[in-house]
């Protein structure tokens, strides 16, 4: 009973039955008119009839006197099936016809009446409905003429009865439909519901079911499942970021704590004391900046709508950041060349796109300085290229470059390669440039320099558009 | 220099109160956002430090209050919401300069200064001079005695910044975000290159160097070894 009244409070039932009610009251209301035309029409045809045999008869006896009218009448009367006739002498009783007996106080008044009758050769036969002319003849005699109306009945109870027939099957028909369409809608919902219940308890790679009829159903679940998709991510990063935040916070906290341990327990003298303070401090700012690319990375993550956007030009912000690292880049024996000649209009967030490509240029300045055999003639390059309608950030070296492999990974957060382990830095750089690039809808990619690596950022010069939302098939 | 602190944190209060003590300094202490806002509108104070999150009236209110009644003293707003949006909404409430928390002594200091001496100070001149050091705003030009010394641009306003807050240390990030319009933390100290390279064409051959580093700091300008 309760899935029956699940079915029952369903929308696809709900919604058949309003159109059910709205389709049946047409249906009946279709039928009852054209039943009462049909009525009426009959009525008409039988008036009309009588009233030319009314003045057909008048004519005869205004004629040829009531003798003639007699036998016109009797012999009419006798035809099986025939019309009714009646005339009566002025004093009341009748004359000839084949009525027996009549409506009372209808031969009193003049016109049309619908009456009930008896028939002369049926007397104590059952009742019939008709319809009669009463005229006045000269001389006080009247003339009845009238018209059974059994048939005009028949038809009219023939096409009710059709009628509440039809409505009746509209009705289950209609019923049966709306049950079976709410049936199926409702099984997928309850398989999306089912879903929903295991991803609720934890199960997040739960994807609901899509059957590829591109029907609303479909396009919702595709769109949640797009949903989910991102949680799931968002989670996973979230995760991630607890685990490296154990790791990666606790390790210079620890070293922290041991060094002013160690201050405290060996330390001899002010100078001693004074190192370990420095060195204390020094480490809780390297803490500090790893903390705060963490919020930051978070921020940018979580793609979060506050994040100003203005226009602003990215050759600009590539001479810029060139400008800002040529004396490094020029210190570790490297060339930085920056290509920058044509505007790069850009819609997004200046501050963050400048730290994405200063975190890149730090990173291939350092990855290819003459620890990593650096060599006359290596260089550093910054581009800023329109391409389309995105805005293509580029820094390129000559340094050892990345493994194909390892291409994915360097954007997580933490990842560091093994042979980099060496170089000092939070390891937050790179995933703090891609995270920029999926704020503004965009995406940060590594490719081979041959040799070296080459950073591409590609930014739609437009700025993010909602992001992820399902598109039709065809679009792609 | 006369400051006011505006700070809901005890601890963290009392100690700004005694570090700036011990630097000379005399600073008030409030600590709600309303007893902030009388204490600002009564007293006569150089700059005034204001956390953003306070019990009573948050720090941007305050802000907005004391602008709307007409005092313009330099307000530095201190906050552990660091991200360039807060910075921007800060600024944008009438606050004077913003340093995120966790921030060192030396840093809030040396921009507390910088903000004290804007309102009196140096400023609009039209060439700094420091020992025999001089800066021609209007021209560009730069000579330390008889020698005119070529910069590129950058290097100009590095020195041009350095100069107008000639005296006073001015910290890392301060010229990130003065010099360069940049307010986020690069990985690799490349002010550092900078200043060297600044301090390789104004100090090299000379005898006195004006140039300095300030341990954990940052940089200061001066005339004479101190």
């Amino acid at each position: 009973m309760t899935a029956l009244g699940k079915l029952f409070r369903t929308t696809a039932f709900k919604l058949t039955l309003v159109y059910l009610t709205v389709f049946a009251l047409f249906g009946a209301s279709l039928i009852g008119y054209f039943a009462w035309n049909t009525r009426r029409l009959a009525t008409e045809e039988a008036t009309r009839i009588i009233n030319a045999e009314v003045t057909f008869l008048t004519n005869v006896y205004n004629q040829f006197g009531l003798r003639r009218l007699a036998t016109i009448v009797e012999n009419r009367s006798r035809r099986p099936g025939s019309n009714l006739y009646l005339v009566t002498i002025p004093t009341g009783p009748a004359l000839v016809g084949n009525v027996s007996t009549l409506g009372e106080g209808v031969l009193q008044s003049f016109g049309l009446h619908e009456t009930i009758y008896r028939r002369l050769e049926d007397p104590d036969g059952s009742e019939h409905h008709a319809i009669v002319q009463v005229a006045e003849l000269p001389g006080g005699f009247r003339l009845l003429v009238g018209r059974d109306l059994e048939e005009r009945e028949r038809l009219y109870h023939i096409i009710i009865a059709t009628g509440r027939w039809s409505v009746a099957l509209v009705i289950v028909l209609g019923l049966a439909g709306g049950f079976f369409v709410a049936r199926r809608v409702l099984r997928r919902v309850d398989a999306m519901t089912e879903t929903t219940r295991t991803i609720m308890v934890g199960n997040l790679s739960g994807r609901l079911p899509v059957n590829y009829s591109d029907d609303e159903l479909d396009r919702l679940a595709v769109n949640l499942n797009i949903m989910l998709e991102r949680i799931e991510m968002l989670l996973k990063g979230f995760k991630e970021v607890s685990d490296n935040i154990a790791h990666d916070l606790k390790t210079p906290l620890t070293r922290l704590r041991n060094r002013c341990e160690e201050a405290l327990r060996t330390g001899k003298g002010e100078q001693e004391y004074r190192a370990a303070l420095h060195a204390t401090i020094e480490e809780s700012d390297g803490l500090i900046r790893t903390f705060n690319a963490l919020l930051m990375i978070a921020r940018a993550e979580s793609g979060e709508a506050s994040t100003p956007m203005t226009e602003f030009d990215a050759a600009d912000i590539a001479r810029g950041v060139g400008e800002l690292y040529d004396p490094l880049a020029d210190d570790k024996g490297l060339a930085l060349k920056v290509e920058a000649a044509d505007p790069a209009p850009l819609k997004g967030n200046r501050e963050l796109v400048s730290q994405a490509l200063a975190n890149l240029v730090d990173n291939a300045i350092k990855y290819s300085g003459p620890a990593n055999g650096a060599h006359n003639g290596s260089e550093v390059l910054i581009k800023a290229q329109n391409e389309g309608d995105r805005i293509i950030l580029t820094v390129a070296d000559n340094g050892p470059g990345i493994p194909a492999a390892d291409r994915g990974r360097v954007v997580e957060r933490f990842v560091r390669l093994e042979q980099s382990r060496t170089e000092p830095g939070s390891g937050l750089g790179l995933s703090l440039a891609s995270a920029v690039a999926r704020l503004h809808g965009g995406e940060l990619k590594f490719e081979d320099n041959h040799p070296g690596l080459k950073a591409v950022l590609a930014l739609p010069r437009e700025g993010p558009h909602l992001p992820l939302v399902a598109q039709p098939v065809a679009a792609q | 220099m006369r400051l006011l602190i505006v700070e809901d944190d005890r601890d963290a209060a009392d100690y700004i109160v005694r570090a700036f003590a011990e630097v000379g300094h005399v600073a008030d202490r409030a600590t709600d956002g309303e007893e902030g806002l009388a204490l600002a509108l009564d007293g006569q104070y150089d700059v005034l430090i204001v956390d953003r999150m306070l019990p009573k009236r948050d720090g941007l209110s305050l802000i907005g209050e004391l602008r709307a009644k007409g005092v313009d003293t330099p307000v530095l707003i201190l906050s552990a919401l660091g991200q360039v949006d807060d910075r921007v909404l800060g600024l944008r409430a009438g606050g004077d300069d913003y340093l995120p928390k966790p921030y060192s002594f030396q840093e809030l200091q040396a921009r507390v200064e910088v903000l004290a001496r804007r309102r009196g100070g140096r400023g609009e001149e039209m060439v700094y001079k420091v020992g025999d050091l001089e800066l021609d705003r209007l021209s560009h030009q730069v000579t330390r005695g008889d020698a005119e010394i070529v910069l590129q641009p950058r290097e100009f306003r590095l020195l041009e910044y350095l100069m107008k807050h000639a005296g006073q240390v001015v910290t890392r990030t301060m010229l990130l975000e003065n010099v360069w319009d940049y307010h986020f933390d690069p990985q690799t100290n490349v002010i550092d290159v900078h200043i060297s390279r600044l301090r390789s064409k104004i100090d090299k051959g000379f005898e006195q160097p004006l140039l300095h580093t300030i341990r954990g700091a940052g940089y200061v300008i001066r005339d004479g070894a101190r």
